[in-house]
């Protein structure tokens, strides 16, 4: 498999210039992911309105650029979405991560639109958890509530 | 053909010479080493400091071993179990005189370095009280860590570590005064898994036996690289992994001298490691067999005899020359890529050299270098306080065995180049 497969420049792009990084004082939901293999942290934060959508979704922390090109990007995919369809777009995430391009159907990398870069992943599988970091830790800051809800830590352990 | 049918050890297969080390002999004894990976590229193997590839001899022996002499040891009155106990022993013989014990009643099979820490570590801690202090150092594996904090929370003991420079070499002064009345006991890194650091043991023993104490050396690292006389060390306890030792995963060898041995209470308990056992009361075996409870890795410690026959035969002058050129080239070509730190620039060093590339992630380095077909370690080597002492979460660690080649090193820097380009 090629390098560039892996790294696609969306990939690097958004490594090199993380949309959305920081912090969102007052999140309505914030957990924090750690990586015990390589050490990678990643605190994903949202803010959820009275409909139950999502208004706004950061992160921060250090990772390789896999872990923070997705972090990056789940900020962008989720904006504006719901709770239910942040689930549903965690479930596809990793669903493609575990198929690959040629083992996903067509209308599931469509349906990820942009995220689909990441299929190739499959083929590293010791860096299968540096791409669903972020997805695992903000599905448990989803199940979260209240002001200052923070769950322990999400490892992939 | 002897009396085992067939070669016990590394005879026919090793085409090592005797004379002068020869890097391509050697590597014709490796078959792995032809093993195309990703991107069609062939193997270039520099992961040798997590676990070593293993010589034909040594393959062809454990297959040989299941295929004619596959029995239990030490309890059959037929003939197979009599040539796995011969094998068993043999093998056990091979690491006495590889390590220069003076018997061996003083070499213990255990399952790699791990196990051999833990086993001592669970006899001393029965020695300790509130009060009492055991020393390690700052650059110790997570597996000459945990053990002892394991003993001090059983017993209120208190762990004090020897502090490091920023090039990775242990304070001796500040050892020196760390030992006092209330140090029970010393354990400490030979070689650092993650700097490199080769440390003055043999001083830092001689230290701690003017106050009575035992040191225990933890030389899974150090063993692939110096030759060790437990003899010439003194020291009390030795541990090394087979796997590190061109050997077979799964066997390891724990050296303790005689009387060191014969004070410690037994490990684990089952068979083997009994001499009569009634409901009331238990007499144990002798020493080594004291701790090898159940069935042991037969096959293991046949295969590392094995790997033991076939370092025996190499000109270990030329192995120290070869690797440390290796060593010396790949710091100053590795230093000299602009974005390189290196982590670990002792003035004695094995053949380790660990870096990190600008604010590229050791992971990613490794998998860039993974698509080119060098394997390399990234992460924090079992030994998240050296990284934490440099502030790092991690790195990349190139490590050098006997059939790494110059131009090998060549092929990591160019591919080191290439990551550059595409993360910088």
């Amino acid at each position: 498999m090629d390098l560039r497969e892996l790294y696609q420049e969306t990939i690097l792009d958004h490594n090199k210039a993380p949309r959305n990084y920081g912090e969102i004082p007052g999140a309505s939901h914030t957990a924090h992911g750690h990586n015990p293999l390589c050490g990678d942290r990643v605190t994903v934060q949202a803010c959820v309105d009275d409909q139950g959508r999502i208004t706004e979704v950061r992160f921060q922390g250090n990772g390789c650029a896999i872990s923070t090109a997705s972090a990056s990007m789940l900020t962008e995919a989720l904006q504006g979405k719901t709770v239910a369809e942040a689930n549903t777009l965690v479930d596809r995430f990793q669903e493609l991560i575990r198929l690959g391009a040629d083992g996903s159907d067509e209308e599931l990398q469509a349906s990820l639109g942009k995220l689909a870069v990441f299929a190739g992943v499959c083929d590293y599988p010791s860096r299968v958890t540096c791409a669903t970091l972020a997805w695992h830790t903000l599905r448990s800051a989803l199940e979260t509530t209240g002001a200052d809800a923070s769950t322990g830590p999400v490892t992939t352990e | 053909m002897n009396r085992l049918g067939g070669t016990d050890g590394c005879g026919a297969t090793a085409a090592a010479a005797r004379d002068a080390f020869d890097v391509a002999a050697v590597r014709r004894d490796f078959p792995i080493l032809d093993r195309v990976v990703r991107g069609g590229e062939q193997l270039l193997y520099l992961d040798n400091a997590a676990s070593a590839q293993k010589p034909a001899c040594t393959v062809d022996a454990i297959d040989h071993y299941y295929r004619n002499s596959n029995a239990n040891v030490h309890r059959g009155v037929h003939a197979l179990s009599e040539e796995a106990t011969l094998l068993y022993e043999g093998a056990r013989e091979k690491a006495q005189r590889f390590l220069n014990a003076q018997r061996s009643a003083e070499i213990v099979f255990v399952r790699g370095a791990t196990e051999g820490i833990n086993l001592v570590a669970n006899g001393i801690a029965r020695r300790l009280q509130a009060g009492d202090e055991i020393i390690v150092s700052q650059m110790e594996h997570h597996s000459n860590i945990v053990p002892w904090q394991m003993a001090c929370s059983a017993s209120g003991a208190q762990l004090r570590v020897i502090p490091m420079n920023q090039a990775g070499e242990l304070d001796l002064s500040a050892y020196a005064a760390l030992l006092g009345d209330q140090t029970k006991f010393v354990a400490l890194s030979h070689m650092s898994n993650a700097l490199g650091t080769l440390n003055p043991v043999k001083e830092m023993i001689r230290l701690a036996h003017e106050r009575g104490v035992q040191v225990l050396l933890d030389s899974a690292q150090a063993a692939p690289h110096v030759r060790i006389d437990v003899q010439d060390l003194d020291c009390d306890f030795l541990v090394l992994s087979g796997h590190k030792l061109y050997g077979p995963t799964g066997i390891g060898v724990l050296y303790g001298r005689a009387a060191a041995l014969q004070d410690l209470p037994p490990y684990q308990g089952g068979g083997e490691m009994i001499r009569t056992v009634t409901f009331e009361e238990t007499t144990y075996n002798d020493v080594p067999w004291r701790f090898e409870a159940g069935t042991p890795n037969i096959a293991g410690a046949v295969g590392l005899g094995a790997s033991i026959d076939y370092l025996e035969r190499l000109d270990w002058a030329g192995v120290h020359r070869h690797e440390q050129e290796l060593h010396d080239l790949a710091t100053e070509q590795i230093g000299a890529i602009e974005g390189v730190t290196l982590i670990g620039t002792a003035a004695t060093k094995g053949s380790i050299v660990t870096f990190t590339l600008a604010d590229v992630h050791p992971h990613d380095v490794g998998t860039v270098l993974d698509t080119r077909g060098i394997a390399v370690r990234a992460g924090h080597h079992c030994a998240q306080p050296v990284m934490d002492f440099y502030s790092v979460a991690a790195t990349v660690r190139a490590s050098f065995g006997i059939y790494n080649t110059r131009e090998e090193v060549e092929r990591l820097v160019a591919a080191l180049q290439g990551v550059r380009e595409v993360f910088l």
